[in-house]
């Protein structure tokens, strides 16, 4: 078989659904490039209508944060409170 | 992530993958021989589900580090497992009645318990797939309504069906809970949520009064209400020929995985002149 088994690269596909404000990931399917991951992405993805904005990228261009720096990278927010209103202290009456 | 959980989930979410695959064919085997356009239009619609249902779990296991090569090579070389229920075979249009009913239906127990399985990417898959099983399940029972309001003969092919599926479709539970190791440890793992027993009986007690609407006699002489329980009274499965199936010796076994293999290889020239048409629209780019 040899070349029939050249593997398509994996791709990410994110929805946006009527509503949706925004586009959200829904999953992932191979395809050889980005038209024919478009076509399999709104057969896989949107057969009821889901959505009405499609867009792929390939796996292989994501680059995510490491779960092992998580905590010296997120940890740096934890001590400033001070970034959200509850932090605050003011008469309630004044609706501010 | 402990290996054997992940190796656990890769096995049992492949597995699972390869029954929705598998489960296109016998179907799949009455899409040309509908009985009217609206049921061929449902059917493929049905089926196609089930592609797709095959391609959330495949991403499920990926997720896990399992490459979708491998999986499908285990599968067509016959060394994964798939639902032994699709190792039946198709042999009237009441069956695609039978199978959305009690396949299906059979499915949508077990995958509802699913929903709430320890591995995320899994039980957004199974949420997913829930939501469009329904359908499956409603199309399947309305064959069987109208085969059952329908003529003398196509009474008896609905019973037949219900004969015939009825045993596969309680084995698709697995073997009895005390019997499993398995299901032991992804009980612990809660990768499994309830047990093979347990979502038998559920499955049992929510289709016996489906089977009565129809004026179907389900075939199992024991099968009797238990006030005490609370649950119907079931007969014993024959763990005999649960067995043999399992083991790849069920009456559609070969020709389920000579059709995948068929397919597979047949759509070898797509797949490489894609990837072909892929590098040169990549090469005109950059050039
Ligand atoms: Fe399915
Ligand atoms: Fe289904």
């Amino acid at each position: 078989m040899g070349k029939t088994n050249q593997h398509l690269p994996l791709w990410e596909v994110f929805i946006r659904s009527k509503r949706g404000l925004d586009h959200k990931h829904v999953g992932s399917l191979h395809a050889a490039d980005a038209e024919q991951a478009m076509q399999y992405a709104r057969d896989t993805y949107t057969r009821r209508s889901e959505g009405c904005s499609i867009w792929i990228v390939r796996s292989a261009d994501i680059h995510a944060s490491q779960a092992e720096d998580s905590a010296s990278f997120f940890d740096p927010a934890d001590d400033k409170v001070y970034r959200h209103p509850t932090f605050y202290d003011i008469p309630e009456d004044l609706k501010i | 992530m402990p290996d054997d959980y992940r190796r656990t989930l890769i096995r049992q979410i492949s597995q699972h993958a390869h029954s929705e695959v598998v489960g296109q064919l016998p179907e799949g085997n009455w899409i040309t021989r509908a009985p009217t356009l609206r049921r061929k239009a449902i059917l493929l619609a049905k089926v196609q589900d089930e592609a797709g249902h095959g391609l959330y779990l495949y991403s499920a296991a990926e997720t896990l580090g399992a490459s979708r090569e491998e999986m499908l090579d285990q599968l067509l070389s016959g060394k994964a497992k798939y639902a032994s229920i699709f190792n039946y075979a198709t042999l009237s249009w009441a069956d695609v009645g039978a199978i959305g009913w009690l396949v299906d239906g059979a499915a949508i127990v077990n995958q509802i318990s699913l929903c709430r399985t320890s591995y995320g990417p899994y039980a957004r898959a199974m949420v997913r797939i829930c939501k469009e099983e329904s359908f499956h399940q409603r199309q399947g029972y309305e064959i069987m309504m109208t085969l059952a309001r329908g003529s003398k003969e196509q009474r008896a092919m609905a019973q037949d069906a219900l004969n015939r599926w009825w045993w596969p479709t309680l084995m698709m539970f697995g073997p009895h809970d005390a019997e499993s190791y398995h299901s032991q440890q992804s009980m612990h793992w809660k990768i499994k949520r309830q047990s093979n027993d347990e979502l038998r009986q559920k499955f049992v007690n929510q289709t016996v009064p489906q089977a009565d609407f129809l004026g179907l006699a389900i075939p199992d002489p024991e099968l009797e209400w238990n006030e005490e329980r609370g649950h119907y009274h079931f007969g014993e499965i024959d763990w005999e020929e649960f067995s043999r199936v399992i083991a790849g010796k069920g009456p559609m076994s070969r020709d389920r995985l000579e059709a995948r293999r068929r397919a597979h290889e047949e759509g070898g020239w797509v797949r490489e002149a894609a990837l072909a048409y892929a590098e040169k629209q990549g090469t005109r780019a950059a050039a």
